[in-house]
């Protein structure tokens, strides 16, 4: 019995040492990061006073000799991704709810089969994914400068293509996991009081699932700004997006301009996802 | 049951048409392409071109086989690890009484991962280093006279896909704890089982949906990484994902970068199957 109660207290010790260790393991990187974006000398080895220099250097373009960065290329990144992740998560909230409403009130064989095919590329490697894009791409416009002469670069059309196909999934899960909650005879009644389909699609099942078509909307916009295996292998010259110009950055070596640039994403992506999650929070209760 | 979608039949796949279009195009035309170029032969340059070929495959399970078997190893070791950490974590969420307090601590677990997974992962190239954190706080305190030899290994790799993927791990394992009925254990006490057997016959079975979705949830990005391996691994630490994209660079191989994917997405379809039998062989005793 007395064996019994040590090893319940060694259990409990454990259950309190491993969140405390974990927790940690999470954190530390970050913080570390952050405060080194302060640190008064270039190493990361150790804090040798508080300054906002880094910071200032950013913003006047002086890197360091070795960098090609420069504000304003990052600037236009960033504009590329807000550029591409709107068009994208635009295609795919239409073509991801357009399927997750077919898949909830159609009646026809095969939905098995829909299932995998919205499945796959939620499961599939990303580098996968992104080779497959890459060698499509590239055999389409071979065969287009084959038959026209003219020759097609990939571009913005390609990284949007490429992200709206991953997007899709992604939208018609949430839009579906809405859909399934929702009562099926609101519209029947509205049916039966004489609306047209039209009617019944507007005034009763969107205004029901829009909180679920703006969750997959943010998502989409999320996984889109966030993405840079896909878009690393679809971009084309002119076309860098934020994680892709960053990466190059990253790559290289480390720097306390790069720390500083870090720490501002990690403020800007918190506080998106925050606003957004606040927008659902109250859109959701709404409803 | 009449929906204003059910009326016609035909109306309602219509309505799928267009993202079916554009999935086939988009998605399943591209993956048999790259089968296809699997298949043929290396031309100038590194693109395919006829006739068609099995070398690419031969290679991949030739010369290649010890960077795919490091990548499995590197995945299973990352999945272990995830899984000795996230159990006891999602664990501790899960039974924390106070819901404020709970909800403090998942919170903490999901917020670092709104930050991009590229600036996670450098975070591990400043604290890793040779003149990083971890070895300048060790050499300050006299610990080490030399630097540790940390980034630019597997270690490194391992350290950085466990710190990417472990709220997979930990989301599913609590969702699984969150559903377990406590009862079940009191009766188990009652019925003279010890701790140990409690937990390995009554709260593990319990649970282990849940724990078989955190290992497929982290086993397959893992087996597939690219951007961890390629930031903290260096030569030492090459997976397949890096083999992958060094094939579409200058000196690049385009047929072997498909043979590889093609062999990649095997075994994570393999994993999918492992895990799907797991799964029904657990619901069904």
């Amino acid at each position: 019995m007395s064996r019994n109660r040590f090893l319940r207290r060694l259990g409990m010790v454990g259950l309190w040492l491993n969140p405390v260790f974990s927790y940690f393991f999470l954190w530390a990187p970050i913080l570390v990061l952050v405060l080194f974006s302060f640190n008064q000398s270039r190493s990361v080895a150790s804090f040798t006073g508080f300054t906002f220099k880094w910071y200032g250097n950013i913003l006047n373009n002086m890197m360091g000799a070795e960098s090609a960065f420069s504000t304003e290329l990052m600037l236009n990144a960033f504009r590329n991704s807000l550029f591409v992740g709107s068009i994208a998560t635009a295609i795919a909230t239409v073509l991801g709810t357009m399927i997750a409403l077919s898949m909830a009130r159609g009646t026809y064989p095969g939905k098995r089969l829909l299932d995998a095919l919205l499945f796959f590329p939620v499961v599939i490697p990303e580098i996968t994914q992104a080779i497959s894009l890459a060698i499509f791409f590239k055999v389409v416009f071979d065969w287009f400068a084959l038959m026209s002469g003219e020759r097609i670069f990939p571009g913005f059309h390609t990284i949007i293509a490429a992200h709206v196909t991953f997007n899709i999934s992604y939208v018609a899960i949430v839009v579906r996991a809405r859909l399934a909650d929702m009562n099926p005879q609101l519209e029947e009644a509205a049916n039966d009081l004489g609306a047209n389909p039209w009617q019944t699609f507007w005034r009763v099942t969107f205004p029901l699932i829009l909180p679920g078509v703006i969750s997959g909307a943010l998502l989409a916009f999320t996984l889109s700004l966030d993405d840079f295996v896909i878009t690393f292998f679809t971009s084309g010259v002119g076309t860098t997006t934020l994680p892709v110009f960053v990466y190059g950055l990253l790559k290289l070596t480390v720097t306390p301009e790069v720390n500083a640039i870090s720490t501002i994403m990690m403020v800007l992506s918190t506080l998106f996802i925050g606003i957004s999650l606040a927008i659902q929070g109250r859109a959701v209760p709404r409803a | 049951m009449t929906s204003w979608l059910a009326r016609k039949r035909e109306s309602g796949l219509l309505l799928a048409i267009p993202t079916i279009a554009w999935l086939l195009i988009l998605f399943v035309l591209p993956l048999v392409i790259v089968l296809i170029v699997s298949f043929m032969s290396r031309g100038r340059g590194g693109v395919a071109i006829m006739p068609f070929t099995i070398e690419h495959y031969q290679r991949t399970f030739g010369i290649f086989s010890i960077i795919l078997w490091r990548s499995i190893g590197l995945a299973a070791l990352t999945t272990v690890v995830c899984l000795v950490i996230g159990y006891p974590l999602a664990f501790f969420i899960s039974t924390r009484r106070n819901r404020l307090f709970q909800q403090v601590t998942l919170f903490l677990v999901i917020l670092p991962f709104w930050t991009n997974f590229l600036i996670r992962t450098y975070a591990w190239r400043i604290l890793l280093g040779d003149e990083g954190t971890i070895n300048g706080f060790l050499t300050s305190l006299g610990l080490i006279e030399e630097p540790m030899k940390m980034l630019n290994t597997q270690f490194a790799v391992v350290v950085g896909l466990v710190y990417g993927f472990l709220p997979f791990m930990v989301l599913p394992i609590y969702a699984s704890v969150e559903r377990f009925n406590f009862r079940y254990v009191d009766a188990a006490q009652d019925l003279g089982a010890n701790d140990l057997r409690t937990f390995l016959r009554v709260v593990l079975p319990l649970t282990l949906p849940g724990v078989l979705a955190g290992c497929a949830l982290v086993f397959i990005p893992s087996v597939g990484a690219f951007v961890t391996p390629d930031l903290l691994g260096g030569t030492k630490g090459l997976m397949i994902g890096n083999l992958i994209n060094n094939q579409f660079g200058g000196s690049g191989n385009m047929p072997l970068g498909s043979a590889l994917s093609i062999v990649m997405m095997a075994l994570v379809m393999l994993s999918l199957v492992v895990y799907l039998l797991a799964n029904r062989r657990d619901r069904g005793s």
